[in-house]
């Protein structure tokens, strides 16, 4: 198929890339890009591992064709950790152990990074709801639903999951 | 080399306490780099061609129509693959590509390399198959029932291995029960459908060096398949496991991506990456198989077990993958849970026309256990006994050896029994809910860690290596596979507190088969106990160095100095010490960097006995678990939702009670699935009727119920701190406590899986009017 110019405005950062109109906007931001935390899962839409953020509400990147997406804010995993700090959706997973092998956890971090955006308060259920999206294998979502309770209590930003460590002098 | 356990000790610095993993961050930052995320210069992309077919001969592939495609850059059929391989010595029955004749639907027939996805896909539909169809055996029946057509020759009446077991006098110990029941189970296939698909990416260079990338539980199983199937010495295959994203079993040894594309890559000269389809992922499958039980259990009015004995046949699929150990598993693993003197199995494992089955979380145990801890629940009803104070009837004691020979040493089933029926509040609840509410209770027990390996032999295990520089960081080096279950923190964590350093100092360099020394993998919830001893030896042969040159420093003999807080101390004499640091600086300047080493073999008296079949069921320790489920179940439409699960898992000591936590959960939830929704459904043709997540039905974040972890820590005395296993042992347990729950809230038994709406109401109303619908 024949390839045309785009531009994808993909956190903060403006993007134009030679792609079929046939391209998902998962393969763009994975094989074009090589944002490669965005996780390709299924090619279906059943998984929730592609999930990324389009204007602030997250969409199923494997559905999408990039070529419709040019003039919206998308927002990947890669983009959510600002001046080295972490979100805190990304710190509470670390700390209450949200993931176990990973692979599902950028698309339910965007998911959960969406639903504290609109509902910082947000009750189990509503909890269970905006992540009924994003299939776990892993974790049985126990440690998942206890870490975006915990991330609702964070400040946005965090500089680190664990203590900083005073300068060792090994090379001093 | 020390190897004295010391498991007594409770003063810790780093294990007992909850650490978030050590490789969490790049999982939340989406800098992980898992197989497909892998991509190398000039590299192609390869496509599978697959039957279409369950049984069929090949009688001519034409590959010319997808070679004249630009952009193909080579293809290879099963006459480029005819080295068979397999996981077991007495297994090996497959190909990569189907030689002669196809024997499922979803087998791999040919393989193309392009330069472009799409280009590969538009490929695999040019090249031209002419089949002959066979006649097809979709269940075991049919299968054991084939005269003249076989799968495969060598396996007369399509039985790739049948074991009779018998131990103590099962005749006496019916005829002496007090009531004796017995029924036939039914459980279809089910699987692991792990987030991350089977992904592997070769590099075949003109030194004649093969590097694999590859998503694996086994990286050293893959590293022996690949020098097999490929004919190449293993010291010119390099093979490495990145970031992998879940297994569950079903990534525990070599697939047709990883000979594929390193066929591929040979001939290309190019790098090739094949990431299977989601769908390629259900015919890849070695998922739980399709399993017939018949179970006869007798017992004695006071509750105690008289003898069991067990008929099963399970559906294994087109090739043996681990069906061996499967059909194995399923018998041994009857017993060493509860005390039973009286144990009859026959077991047999058949080929069939459907993608292999292979080892599943719980592997070969599962559904016996359902079958068991039904039975016991139907038993004690029938003798008037609380069905959790039956279980309790039945312990075993710690320090036993079961009457089929496996050493059991710590054991906390009982503890598991009380503290889940203590935090359920049991006695409140059972028989005491309005109708259409329920209790019900389960145990199960799984392996930590199989005492035999998969290729005998007396080499260790578990290695792990330890090197410690100028920069005063420690470098475990292992072979163990993480896959998200939290092994490299783990060793980190034994490592840190062996040498009294905080977790931010050690990092694991893992499973990369030119670094690392030798692993067998993460299978038979193994790499806890056998690695973390590993690493235990390693970090104490390093330590020992440092103590030698602190000794010299202080003055003192090495014997009496602990690691403690980055120092090392005289014990009864805490005010002399010197820095980890000082001690190192010591270290180095005597004869440069500190290397340490350690492994772990299983001891032979964990072996187990000496029949046919002895070798599958001995675990070097075993975990235990008991659950409790809290069931509404809707009698108009027989829709079940468990409200609550309580478990009580006995790891041992719990190294990190966090990722403990998180592995039982993950089994409790995965044992959900199989007990509610999952199953992989086959037309009458063979073909996988629901590849896809959304129809496999696992269950979302919305029908998953709360679920309570309580950690029992029995304290392994051979255990790394006397630490089991926690990633299988609850998965069994859970499904029967669901089933046992439907009991007392409806009242009607359902023996077969999974436990479904249309099932519930059939039963119900079979008792209303003694008819069936």
């Amino acid at each position: 198929m024949e390839k045309q110019l785009i531009t994808l405005h993909i956190n903060g950062e403006v993007h134009q890339i030679a792609t079929p109109s046939n391209r998902s906007l998962m393969d763009a931001i994975r094989e074009d890009l090589s944002l490669t935390g965005t996780k390709h899962g299924c090619d279906d839409g059943d998984c929730g591992a592609c999930t990324v953020l389009v204007n602030g509400q997250p969409v199923l990147s494997c559905m999408m064709l990039a070529v419709c997406h040019q003039k919206q804010e998308i927002t990947t995993i890669e983009g959510l950790s600002q001046n080295g700090q972490l979100n805190r959706v990304q710190s509470a997973f670390c700390i209450e152990g949200g993931m176990q092998c990973g692979y599902c956890t950028p698309g339910m971090i965007m998911s959960v990074k969406a639903l504290l955006t609109n509902n910082p308060n947000p009750t189990e259920t509503e909890i269970r709801e905006a992540i009924s999206n994003n299939l776990c294998r892993c974790t049985g979502y126990t440690k998942i639903i206890k870490a975006v309770q915990q991330a609702a209590t964070y400040p946005e930003f965090i500089a680190n999951i664990t203590k900083p460590e005073p300068v060792d002098a090994f090379f001093a | 080399m020390s190897k004295e356990y010391q498991n007594s000790k409770t003063d810790f610095s780093v294990i007992g306490k909850s650490a978030p993993m050590i490789d969490g961050v790049p999982k939340v930052i989406g800098t992980a780099i898992y197989a497909d995320d892998i991509k190398l210069p000039g590299m192609l992309y390869g496509k599978i061609l697959r039957s279409p077919h369950a049984h069929a001969r090949i009688v001519k592939i034409d590959t010319s129509r997808a070679l004249a495609l630009p952009g193909v850059k080579a293809i290879i059929t099963g006459k480029d693959t005819p080295i068979k391989y397999g996981i077991l010595p007495i297994g090996q029955d497959e190909t990569a590509l189907a030689v002669d004749k196809v024997i499922y639907v979803g087998q791999e027939v040919a393989a193309l390399a392009a330069i472009s996805e799409e280009i590969a896909e538009q490929a695999i539909n040019l090249i031209d198959v002419e089949y002959e169809l066979l006649p097809a055996y979709l269940n075991a029946e049919a299968a054991m029932a084939a005269k003249d057509v076989l799968i495969h020759n060598d396996r007369p009446g399509n039985i790739e291995k049948k074991y009779h077991h018998s131990f103590g006098d099962i005749e006496k110990a019916f005829a002496e029960s007090d009531l004796v029941l017995e029924d036939d189970f039914r459980f279809p296939r089910i699987t692991h459908a792990a987030m991350e698909p089977h992904c592997a990416v070769a590099n075949f260079e003109a030194n004649g060096k093969l590097t694999v990338w590859t998503s694996t539980q086994t990286p050293h199983y893959v590293h022996r398949g690949l020098a097999k199937a490929l004919q190449m010495h293993p010291s010119k295959i390099r093979v490495i496991k990145p970031f992998v994203g879940g297994g569950f079993g079903g990534k525990s040894e070599t697939f047709s991506c990883d000979v594929c594309s390193s066929l591929l890559s040979k001939l290309t000269g190019k790098p090739v990456k094949i990431t299977f389809t989601r769908e390629e992922v259900f015919y890849a499958h070695r998922g739980r198989p399709d399993q017939f039980v018949h179970i006869k259990l007798g017992m004695c009015k006071n509750g105690k077990i008289t003898g069991v004995y067990v008929k099963t046949i399970q559906d294994g699929g087109a090739f043996c993958s681990y069906g061996v150990v499967t059909i194995l598993y399923s018998g041994a693993l009857i017993a060493a849970l509860y005390d039973i003197d009286n144990i009859k199995f026959d077991g047999y494992r058949v080929v069939t026309n459907k993608p292999a089955c292979g080892p599943m979380r719980g592997h070969g145990t599962v559904n016996v256990r359902y079958a068991f801890e039904v039975m016991m629940d139907r038993l004690a009803e029938g003798l008037g006994l609380d069905p959790a104070e039956v279980r309790l009837k039945n312990m075993l004691k710690p320090n036993t050896k079961t009457v089929n020979d496996l050493r059991v040493t710590s054991y906390g089933y009982k503890e598991c029994v009380e503290k889940a029926m203590e935090r359920a509040n049991w006695t409140e609840k059972r028989g005491k809910m309005p109708f259409g509410r329920g209790v019900g209770i389960g145990g199960s027990h799984y392996v930590s860690g199989a005492a035999n390996s998969i290729v005998r032999g007396k080499m260790p295990h578990s290695n792990v290596s330890i090197k410690i520089d100028i920069d005063g960081g420690v470098s475990v080096f292992t072979g163990t596979a993480e896959i998200g279950q939290g092994t490299e923190t783990v060793q980190a964590q034994i490592v840190a507190e062996e040498l009294g350093l905080p977790l931010e100092r050690v990092r694991v360099i893992a499973a990369d088969s030119d670094i690392t020394p030798v692993d067998l993998g993460s299978y038979s919830s193994r790499v806890t106990f056998m690695a973390g001893n590993a690493a235990l030896f390693a970090a104490r042969d390093v330590k020992n160095q440092l103590l030698r040159h602190a000794a010299e420093v202080l003055g003192e003999s090495p014997e009496h100095l602990i690691c403690k807080n980055e120092r090392i101390y005289v014990e009864y004499d805490p005010e002399r010490s010197v820095t980890f640091r000082e001690a190192l600086i010591a270290a180095l300047e005597h004869s440069g960097t500190v290397i340490g080493k350690g492994a772990y073999t299983p001891p032979a008296e964990s072996q187990g006995g000496r029949f046919k079949g002895a070798g599958v069921g001995p675990g070097v320790a075993y975990s235990y678990s008991a659950s409790v489920a809290d069931v509404s179940v809707d009698p108009e439409t027989g829709h079940v939702r468990v409200n609550k699960i309580w478990v009580a898992h006995d790891c041992g000591r719990a190294l990190n009670p966090l990722a403990v936590e998180g592995q039982v959960e993950g089994s409790v939830w995965m044992g959900l699935g199989q007990a509610l929704q999952e199953e992989q459904i086959f037309t009458p043709e063979g073909l996988t009727l629901n590849p896809s997540l959304l129809e496999y039905k696992s269950p979302g974040a919305i029908e998953s119920p709360d679920i309570e972890t309580i950690i029992v820590e029995s304290i392994d005395p051979e255990g790394p701190f006397g630490a089991k296993e926690a990633g299988e042992g609850s998965l069994a347990g859970v499904i029967p406590a669901i089933a046992n729950a439907v009991y007392d809230a409806v009242g009607v038994w359902i023996t077969s899986l999974p436990i479904t709406p249309e099932k519930i109401l059939k039963e119900l109303n079979k008792k209303k009017t003694g008819k069936n619908l």
